[in-house]
């Protein structure tokens, strides 16, 4: 029987700093086993269980998009046992992934239509993932006008800059990236996720919404989204949880009789609305 | 179908069975020391205990123990050399589970084999393991098996079944692997007519001793109803949040996984708690169940109402753990009583 708690062997190739806090970093890995790459096949929205061998393991959102075929990402946020274990290493440790686990994002929903992309913070990892699939030059014909509402509590803590930067050169893509505060030297937007969304205002047209960040700004992003008249199975949301095992036995992560590893993490707001509201 | 084999046994003679067992198998019975009957590894020192109504600590740790050892590994700086637990290979034989008990393995099959990404180490232990049961002539004011689909004598998840007859044990067979372990017991003698005739007057005595009913019947439609109702405000107030409903529940299996660094480094998994604050709290802070109704509310929904959506049945096989050991003397069968009854909308 094949053993799902075995994690595959990587090495880290590269440590990027994201964020001036430096607390949040991305880790670019690359399998020991090419088999094992060719294995890890994924979809944008999935995760995997990140070991740290001697600290533990921790469910990471995969950042890396899947076409992107050398190696996978990992933006880690320094908070716990293991995720400080990982800060603290160097380039070429050794290291342990698991998975893919999670339904990710309804790709095959999104294709031939437009898609409104809204993440607040350290919650945008899947979400470049899937902005970088996107725009990808073998995809981007499929999908129609892609809007990014993406925002963070200052310009120090933007993170994927390098991202945003060519993203921003491009003609196929609606990019808004705000800061909470004005700040000297910061000319874009300033403004609440929820408010630069009811500004930029994308139409729900054939649209599929996106949504993915901390708890206060789904809340006060939601009446936005319903204002703009998206209907409720057209938008999805990637919910976060505790979790260990990512196969639906540790027995944390579950809302109701879903377990967000393996149900979700991807939820269409249409089936959050009939979930108790535990997450 | 096999044929249906009757045989009986002496208890006296149980110690020669069970040394015969322990040449092939390893070997797990209740075990009695000082006041408290748990199941260990059967030995020359540890003899088996069958005279016992049910064990303080189900027999789940078989299968799923309070620590386990995932993988071992070897690492330095630049590289890590994954062992893979040796799980278990050889064949091992489990006795004197309570009807209730045997029930329990037959969920935690359905849920530990439910999925793509299947719990080896339980899947694999269970598949290498014989179960014998002991029916229950005597249950306690707490069993209500019969209200969650058992029975003192039932045999769900059980491959052979002991029913205390006096100075012998009828031994009933359940399964074919149960067949096969009886067959290596040619001296057994067969039973007589008296001895079933005389199970069964105590399995019907049996089950009427079962006085303790639940109503389950709707539970699981009004639990549906009821994440948001006030009940739960009021249950949770006297639990002190310390697990042991959850620890000392046959069902209950969630766990935690980290790493353990002794002698060598190992990937542990340990049992773990709906009950306990730090079971969902998140990295940022944020618990999506930050109190005790919370949790009180999850274990009560998992095993009433998630469970029943997720694979047919309640998660709970009424042994009545909870409420012997609960030390405010919560009582699960007056929540779901209470639920029951209770008028929702």
């Amino acid at each position: 029987m094949n053993n799902p708690y075995v994690p595959n062997l990587v090495v880290i190739r590269n440590i990027t700093t994201e964020n001036e806090a430096n607390d949040i970093k991305t880790f670019e890995l690359v399998f020991k086993e090419p088999e094992a790459m060719k294995n890890f096949r994924y979809r944008c929205g999935q995760f995997a269980e990140i070991s740290f061998f001697g600290a533990g393991e921790c469910p990471i959102g995969i950042a890396s998009s899947p076409m992107d075929e050398d190696c996978i990402q990992f933006t880690v946020k320094k908070v716990g046992v293991v995720t400080t274990a990982l800060h603290n290493s160097e380039e070429g440790t050794i290291m342990g992934v698991r998975g893919p686990y999670g339904n990710g994002f309804p790709m095959e929903k999104m294709e031939g239509r437009n898609v409104v992309i809204v993440g607040g913070g350290f919650a945008f990892t899947t979400l470049r993932s899937l902005t970088k699939f996107i725009l990808h030059e073998a995809n981007r014909d499929k999908f129609k006008d892609v809007t990014v509402i993406y925002g963070a509590r200052d310009p120090g803590e933007l993170i994927y800059k390098y991202d945003l930067e060519a993203w921003g050169k491009r003609d196929d893509i609606n990019l808004n990236v705000t800061i909470d505060r004005a700040v000297p030297g910061w000319t874009g937007l300033v403004g609440f996720v929820p408010a630069i969304l009811k500004e930029v205002a994308p139409s729900s047209d054939n649209a599929i919404a996106i949504v993915c960040g901390p708890p206060i700004m789904i809340k006060f992003t939601m009446p936005v989204i319903n204002e703009l008249d998206f209907s409720p199975e057209d938008v999805f949301l990637s919910l976060e949880m505790r979790m260990k095992c990512g196969i639906g036995k540790c027995g944390r992560c579950n809302i109701g009789n879903k377990f967000v590893c393996k149900d979700g993490p991807v939820f269409a707001y249409k089936e959050l609305e009939m979930m108790p509201k535990e997450y | 179908m096999f044929p249906m084999k009757w045989k009986v046994i002496e208890k006296s003679k149980l110690p020669v069975l069970m040394a015969e067992l322990a040449k092939e198998n390893e070997v797990f019975a209740p075990v009695k020391e000082k006041s408290i009957v748990s199941f260990e590894r059967i030995s020359s020192e540890n003899q088996a205990y069958l005279d016992f109504r049910n064990t303080k600590k189900p027999p789940k740790e078989v299968f799923f123990p309070q620590t386990e050892t995932l993988f071992t590994y070897r690492t330095d700086k630049k590289n890590v050399e994954v062992l893979e637990d040796p799980a278990v290979k050889g064949k091992r034989v489990l006795l004197g589970v309570r009807p209730c008990d045997a029930r329990s393995f037959a969920l935690l099959d359905k849920f530990f084999s439910s999925g793509e990404d299947k719990d080896v180490y339980y899947l694999e232990k269970r598949k290498n393991t014989t179960i014998v049961g002991l029916a229950c002539n005597a249950p306690l004011s707490t069993c209500f098996c019969t209200s969650m689909g058992g029975n003192p004598f039932g045999k769900e998840g059980m491959d052979l079944l002991l029913q205390d007859i006096n100075d012998q044990y009828l031994i009933e067979t359940v399964t074919e692997r149960g067949e096969e372990l009886i067959k290596k017991f040619p001296w057994l003698k067969d039973a007589e007519k008296a001895d079933i005739e005389r199970a069964k007057k105590l399995s019907e005595d049996a089950e009427k001793a079962v006085k303790s009913k639940v109503s389950v019947k709707n539970v699981s439609e009004k639990l549906d109803r009821m994440f948001d109702d006030p009940m739960w405000d009021q249950i949770y107030q006297r639990c002190l949040g310390c697990g042991v409903c959850t620890f000392l529940c046959p069902t209950c299996c969630c766990f935690d996984i980290l790493d353990e660094e002794t002698e060598e480094v190992k990937r542990v998994r340990i049992w773990d708690s709906c009950q306990f604050s730090c079971f969902t709290l998140q990295g940022s802070g944020h618990n999506p169940r930050p109190s005790g109704k919370e949790r009180m509310r999850q274990r009560i929904m998992h095993k009433f109402n998630y469970f029943v959506k997720n694979y047919g049945e309640s998660f709970c096989v009424g042994c009545g753990r909870c409420v012997r050991e609960c030390p405010v003397n919560l009582d699960i069968r007056e929540v779901v009583g209470a639920i029951s009854t209770r008028q929702v909308e």
